[in-house]
C-alpha cells in the first residue's frame, strides 16, 4: 500500500481486501455481494459520491427523488433478490397497473393487467389481434422459459474442447432439443428475427404494432425492421414481478432502492464502499491484477479486481496496452458501444391531463408511449443513423408518484420520460447547452401534443442526451447497456469471443459488467455469474 | 387419361425445375415437364425486349451454379458456352474513381491504396475461408430436428465437424461475424468508401435489407459461398442466361424428359391425399407418381394446391413467409456502346454504382417506406460488350439491377414507372455522360412486373426473402424444408427452398435427390 494513503483502517495485511470491486452500479454491487457472502474481504470502489451507478435515486430539485437514469424494475433476477434477502434490506417493487400508447390522431391504445379488459381494448382496434395477442403472450412466455436458465450460467465457448464447455454446450444442445421440433424452428427463427417482422406475423393493427414494438429497440441502435431486434423485444420481457413473468414496477423510493438495498447487504456480509475513489489504472505485474491506482495517487493491491466498468473503459482506459495481447485489444475497439437514448426527468405541479384516456383509467399509472405506427419508429431510427435526435421520438413515460407517493412533496409529480432515439454523435457538431435545449423541447412538445397543458406544469427539467449519462454514470456513449444487444455481441460473443466467462486474459482481473452475458438492463445476472466464475477459480 | 402417366411431372421450368428434370430423367424416370411461358427458363430466359435486342430477363450473371453440377449434367456437350468469365467488378464513384476487384483473387483491388490496399488481402482471404466452409452447407438437404434418424444427425454432425475443422481463429470469427451487419464489418477493416460501398452492395443485392441491417455479412457469405464452387466465377454465358436454360432442357431432353412450353398448369390434382396429377388451364389433365414444384412455396401452396388441403399452422407460416422483392431490373437499347468515366471502354465486366454503404443505406431508406430510391445502387452489365449477338451489328444492350424498388409502391407504379426510369436514367447519365441520348428502347420491370411475367408471387427472385430467419432448415417453411411438401407425392424445387435463389441449380438437383431417395 502507498505511504500517502489515507486510509490508516487497511495498514495492516489481514484487513487488506482480497477482491477490489471497481464501480458501484448494480452488477458492480451484486458481485461484491456474492463475494463476501463466500467469506471474501471485499472492497468495492465508486467515482460517484453516491453508490449505484445508473439504478440511483437523485433529489435533483426540492422535494423531488428522481430514478434519474434507469427507471422501471423487471429484469433484477429473483434468484438475486432471494439469495441476497434484499427485501429485508428494504426492497419493495411494486408492479404497475396497465400501460397505453398514444396515438397522434388522439386516440389510445391502452394495456390493463385485467384479462378481459385488455381482450376488450384491442378488440376495440381489431378483433383478430384480440385472439392473436393471447397467442402471442404464450409464444413470448416460451421463448422466455427457454433463455431464463441460460441468464445465470456463463455461457460456452463452442470454439474449445474444455470439459466445462462441452458440458455446457452438451446442456444447451438438451435444453434446445427439449423444446420439440416445432419449437426449435421457432426458437431459430424467432433469435434471428425483426421485432417488424416477429409482430406481422400476429398482428394486423398498427398500433398494437408499434405499442409492442417500442420495447425492441430501447437502448439499441437499430430500428423495429432490423433483424435480431425481436430478441431485444425479448430481453425486456424476461424479467419478472413476484412470479409474474414479463411484468414491470416501480422500486419504491425510486431505482436507488436496489442499489442501496444491496449496499446494505454488501455491508451486512462485511464488505467495504468507498466513495469518490476514482479508480485511474489497474495495476498489473507479470500478467497478473495485483490492485488500483486511485486518481490521487493511493495504491490499493488485492489479488483480484473485478471490473463493473464496460469492456472499452476497463481495458482501453484503465489499463497499459502494453499489459494485453494485441488481438485482444483489437477485440474491445471492435466492441459496439453506441448512444442511442436520451432521458427527461421532470418535476411537475399537477397530474398532467391526457384526454384520449378515460377519466380514471388505470392505463396511466404504468408505462405510456408516444408512439402509433412501426415506421414511425423507423423513421425515428433513421433520423439517429443521420445523426439526428428523432423528430418524433419513442417516448416511455411513467409518473411513479402515483402510486410511490415518496418521490414528490403532496399534489406534485415526478415523471420519467425515456427517449428513444438520441445520438452521441450530432451531425451538426458537438452537443451543446442550446442543442441539447432543443432535444428537450422536441421531447417536451410531443407529449404536449397528447396532454394539453403540459408545458404549464413543468417545475423542473433534467434533460440528459447520451452524453450527460455518460459524463455522470460513466457509460460509454451513454449506453444504456454497456454495449449493442445484436447477435454478434451476445451469448459467447459477449464482450469478446473467447473471454465470454468474466474472466480476462489478466489473472485476477474480471468483468462483472452490463458488457458482459446476459447484458444490460438491472438485472445483476452479470455481477452474480462474474462472482461465481471467481469463486471457482478461488475453489470456493 | 393413362396415356399421359408420368413417374414425375415438374411444373415450371426455371432453371431449378430444369434441373430437376434433368436429373431425375437421368435416374431412369419418365418426366414432363410443364412451362406457363412459350420457353423455358423463367427468370433465367433470354428475351428481345426490343427488335434486335436481347436480354437476360432477371439474373445476368452466372456465378452461382456449381462447376460439379455443369459437369455432371454435361452442360457444355448440350452448348453452354461463356461468352466472358471471370468477369472483375468496376466499382465507380465520381469522387473516387475507379477499383477493379476481381473474383477469387486476395490481391488488394487495382486503385486502392495505402491502409486498405494492406488490409484487404487479410480481408478477402478470411472471407474466402468462411465462404468455403459455408459451402458444404448450401449443399446439403437440410436436417430435420430432434427426430433422432440417423440421417439427421450425420447431416449436422457432419457440417458441425466442418466448422470446427475450419481452425479456432477463423471459427471464432465466423460466429461473430454470421449475424453482423455488413457495414460494421466493413469499417472494422476498411476506410474507403467506394469499396465498402462496392463490398456492402454484394450483401444486399436482391434483398430487403440495407449495409446496416443485422445478417447482411451472413447473405454476403452466402453469395461468396455459392461462388466458391462455380467452375467460371463471375460469367455470362453466350446468348445470356436463356443459353443455360436451353443447355439445361437439351440435358433433360436427352436423358428422355418431355418438355412442354405455353402450358400453364392451373392446380395440382389429389387423389387419396396424395398427389396425384396437375390440371392445366386448359383443362388438361396428366397423371404422375409424383409433382415437383419449380413455383414459389406461396404460390405451390395456397394457389396451385389450396391451403384446404394443408393443416392451418403450416398455412400460416406459408403466408409469413416473406416474399416480397425489392429489386427491380432495367434494360437498355443503345445506338452506341456507353462510355463509362474512368473505364476503357464498353469492357466485359460489371459495373457497381454504390459510391458508399451510406449512399446504399439511404437508397434503402425510401423503400422501407414504399418509395422507390430517389438514388439507387446499381449493377450493370453491357452483355453486348462480350456477346456481340445480343444486340444489332454496331448497338449494344444495357442490363442493370436497381437496388431499392418496393412491391408496392406507396404511390403506385402505374403511375410513378417513369419517374422512377427517369432516376436510374439520370444516374446512369452522371456516369456515362452520352448514355441517354443514345437510348433507343427501354424496359423497366419492378417486382410487380416480375411477378406477373415471371409468376413469382411478390417478385422476389429468390422466391422468398433470404435472411437467417428464412435459411436453411426453416426455408422456405418448417415443415417443407426437406423439398418434401406436408402432402404425400408433393416436392418443392425452386429457389424458395435451401438454399435459395440466384442461377445456382442446388436446389433442383436436391429436390430430384430427395424424390429418387422417396422412390428408392
Amino acid at each position: 500500500m502507498s505511504e500517502a494513503a489515507p486510509v490508516p483502517k487497511r495498514s495492516n495485511g489481514r484487513d487488506r481486501p482480497e477482491a477490489i470491486v471497481v464501480g458501484a452500479g448494480h452488477n458492480g454491487l451484486v458481485a461484491a455481494c456474492y463475494l463476501a457472502r463466500a467469506g471474501l474481504r471485499v472492497l468495492v470502489l465508486e467515482r460517484n459520491a453516491y453508490v449505484g451507478g445508473a439504478a440511483v435515486s437523485r433529489r435533483l430539485f426540492r422535494g423531488f427523488t428522481y430514478s434519474n437514469c434507469s427507471y422501471v424494475c423487471s429484469l433484477l433476477r429473483t434468484e438475486i433478490i432471494r439469495a441476497l434477502d434484499l427485501p429485508s434490506y428494504g426492497l419493495q417493487i411494486i408492479p404497475y397497473e396497465g400501460g397505453c400508447t398514444l396515438m397522434r390522431d388522439g386516440g389510445h391504445l391502452a394495456l390493463y393487467d385485467n384479462h378481459d379488459a385488455l381482450r376488450r381494448e384491442i378488440g376495440r382496434h381489431s378483433r383478430r389481434d384480440a385472439e392473436a395477442y393471447d397467442r402471442f403472450m404464450r409464444d413470448m412466455l416460451r421463448h422466455c422459459r427457454f433463455i431464463k436458465p441460460l441468464l445465470l450460467r456463463a455461457p460456452p465457448d463452442p470454439t474449445t474442447l474444455r470439459p466445462r464447455d462441452l458440458r455446457e454446450l452438451l446442456y444447451l444442445g438438451r435444453h434446445f432439443s427439449g423444446l420439440g421440433e416445432e419449437r426449435m424452428y421457432d426458437t431459430l427463427r424467432f433469435w434471428t428475427m425483426s421485432c417488424a417482422d416477429l409482430l406481422d406475423e400476429y398482428f394486423e393493427s398498427e398500433i398494437v404494432k408499434a405499442h409492442l414494438a417500442g420495447s425492441s429497440i430501447i437502448g439499441t441502435a437499430l430500428g423495429p425492421r432490423s433483424p435480431g431486434t425481436a430478441y431485444v423485444l425479448l430481453h425486456h420481457y424476461m424479467g419478472s414481478i413476484d412470479g409474474t413473468v414479463g411484468a414491470w414496477g416501480f422500486a419504491r423510493g425510486g431505482m436507488g432502492a436496489i442499489t442501496q438495498a444491496l449496499a446494505s447487504a454488501l455491508r451486512a456480509n462485511g464488505g467495504e464502499i468507498r466513495t469518490e475513489a476514482s479508480v485511474d489504472r489497474i495495476l498489473t505485474r507479470n500478467g497478473r491484477a495485483t490492485g488500483v491506482v486511485l486518481s490521487g495517487g493511493e495504491e490499493l493491491h488485492a489479488k483480484i479486481v473485478v471490473s463493473n466498468l464496460d469492456v472499452r473503459r476497463t481495458f482501453l482506459e484503465s489499463m497499459d496496452a502494453a499489459d494485453l495481447p494485441q488481438e485482444f485489444l483489437a477485440q474491445v475497439r471492435r466492441f459496439k458501444i453506441r448512444g442511442s437514448s436520451g432521458k427527461l426527468n421532470i418535476a411537475l405541479d399537477g397530474l398532467p391531463r391526457f384526454p384520449a384516456i378515460p377519466p380514471g383509467a388505470p392505463c396511466i399509472r404504468g408505462d405510456m408511449h408516444v408512439t402509433d405506427t412501426i415506421d414511425m419508429l423507423e423513421r425515428a431510427y433513421d433520423d439517429w443513423k443521420e445523426g439526428r435526435w428523432s423528430r418524433r421520438p419513442y417516448i416511455d413515460m411513467l409518473i411513479p408518484t402515483q402510486i410511490d407517493p415518496t418521490m414528490a412533496p403532496p399534489g406534485k409529480h415526478y415523471m420519467s420520460v425515456f427517449v428513444q432515439y438520441c445520438p452521441y454523435h450530432l451531425a451538426e457538431g458537438p452537443w451543446t447547452e442550446e442543442r441539447r435545449a432543443r432535444f428537450g423541447q422536441t421531447v417536451i412538445d410531443s407529449i404536449a401534443q397528447h396532454s394539453p397543458g403540459f408545458r404549464d406544469l413543468i417545475l423542473h427539467a433534467e434533460i440528459r442526451t447520451p452524453w450527460e449519462i455518460e459524463k455522470e454514470v460513466g457509460l460509454t456513449e451513454g449506453n444504456i447497456f454497456q454495449g449493442e444487444l445484436t447477435f454478434d455481441q451476445l451469448l459467447f460473443n459477449r464482450p469478446i469471443p473467447g473471454y465470454a466467462q468474466y474472466r480476462s486474459p489478466i489473472r485476477g482481473l474480471y468483468m462483472c459488467g452490463s458488457s458482459t452475458h446476459p447484458g444490460g438492463g438491472v438485472m445483476g445476472a452479470p455481477g452474480a455469474n462474474s462472482a461465481a466464475a471467481i469463486l471457482r477459480d478461488l475453489r470456493r | 387419361m393413362s396415356a399421359c402417366r408420368y413417374d414425375c411431372i415438374v411444373v415450371g421450368g426455371g432453371h431449378n425445375g430444369l434441373t430437376c428434370a434433368a436429373y431425375l430423367a437421368r435416374a431412369g424416370r419418365s418426366v414432363l415437364v410443364l412451362e406457363a411461358q412459350e420457353a423455358v427458363g423463367g427468370a433465367a430466359r433470354t428475351r428481345e425486349f426490343a427488335p434486335g435486342f436481347r436480354v437476360s430477363a432477371c439474373a445476368h450473371l452466372l456465378h452461382l451454379m456449381p462447376g460439379w453440377l455443369s459437369r455432371e449434367l454435361d452442360l457444355p456437350r448440350h452448348g453452354l458456352r461463356m461468352a466472358a468469365e471471370r468477369m472483375p467488378t468496376f466499382a465507380l464513384s465520381a469522387a473516387a474513381g475507379v477499383l477493379r476487384i476481381d473474383p477469387r483473387t486476395h490481391g488488394a483491388p487495382a486503385g486502392l491504396s495505402g491502409v486498405d490496399a494492406r488490409a484487404y488481402p487479410r480481408y478477402a482471404a478470411r472471407m474466402n475461408r468462411l465462404a468455403a466452409a459455408l459451402s458444404a452447407l448450401l449443399e446439403a438437404v437440410p436436417p430435420r430436428l430432434g427426430t433422432g434418424a440417423w440421417r439427421d444427425r450425420l447431416t449436422l454432425l457432419r457440417l458441425g465437424a466442418r466448422l470446427r475443422f475450419i481452425g479456432r481463429r477463423d471459427l471464432r470469427e465466423a460466429l461473430r461475424i454470421g449475424g453482423m451487419c455488413v457495414q460494421d464489418l466493413l469499417d472494422e477493416h476498411f476506410e474507403s468508401p467506394l469499396l465498402k460501398g462496392a463490398l456492402a452492395f454484394d450483401a444486399v443485392l436482391g434483398t430487403n435489407y440495407g449495409p446496416r441491417s443485422p445478417g447482411t455479412v451472413f447473405t454476403l457469405l452466402y453469395r461468396m459461398a455459392a461462388g466458391t464452387a462455380s467452375a467460371h466465377a463471375v460469367a455470362q454465358p453466350a446468348g445470356g442466361l436463356g443459353a443455360l436454360c436451353e443447355a439445361l432442357a437439351a440435358a433433360a431432353r436427352s436423358a428422355g424428359a418431355t418438355i412442354r412450353t405455353g402450358v400453364p398448369v392451373a392446380s395440382i390434382v389429389l387423389r387419396d391425399d396424395r398427389a396425384a396429377g396437375v390440371r392445366l388451364e386448359t383443362g388438361e389433365e396428366f397423371e404422375a407418381g409424383c409433382i415437383i414444384s419449380n413455383a414459389d412455396p406461396a404460390t405451390t401452396f395456397l394457389d396451385l394446391l389450396g391451403a384446404e388441403h394443408l393443416d392451418t399452422g403450416f398455412v400460416r407460416r406459408v403466408a409469413h413467409l416473406r416474399t416480397r422483392g425489392m429489386t427491380a431490373k432495367l434494360h437498355l437499347a443503345l445506338e452506341r456502346p456507353p462510355r463509362f468515366a474512368g473505364l476503357e471502354d464498353a469492357s466485359p465486366g460489371r459495373i457497381v454504382l454504390a459510391p458508399s454503404p451510406e449512399s446504399i443505406e439511404c437508397a434503402f431508406n425510401h423503400a422501407k417506406y414504399g418509395e422507390f430510391s430517389t438514388l439507387p445502387a446499381l449493377e450493370v452489365l453491357v452483355p453486348s460488350a462480350a456477346d456481340p449477338t445480343l444486340a444489332p451489328h454496331g448497338k449494344h444492350v444495357l442490363s442493370a439491377v436497381v437496388q431499392y424498388a418496393p412491391y408496392r409502391l406507396a404511390a403506385g407504379w402505374t403511375e410513378h414507372r417513369h419517374q422512377f426510369l427517369d432516376a436510374i436514367l439520370a444516374l446512369l447519365e452522371a456516369h456515362a455522360p452520352g448514355l441517354r441520348d443514345s437510348v433507343c428502347a427501354a424496359e423497366l420491370l419492378t417486382p410487380q412486373d416480375i411477378e406477373t411475367q415471371f409468376r413469382i408471387r411478390g417478385g422476389h427472385w429468390h422466391h422468398a426473402e433470404l435472411a437467417l430467419d428464412q435459411f436453411f432448415m426453416v426455408r422456405p417453411v418448417p415443415g417443407a424444408a426437406q423439398y418434401r411438401a406436408p402432402v404425400h407425392g408433393l416436392y418443392l424445387c425452386g429457389a424458395g427452398c435451401h438454399p435459395g435463389g440466384g442461377v445456382m441449380g442446388v436446389a433442383g438437383r436436391n429436390a430430384a435427390r430427395e424424390v429418387l431417395r422417396e422412390a428408392a
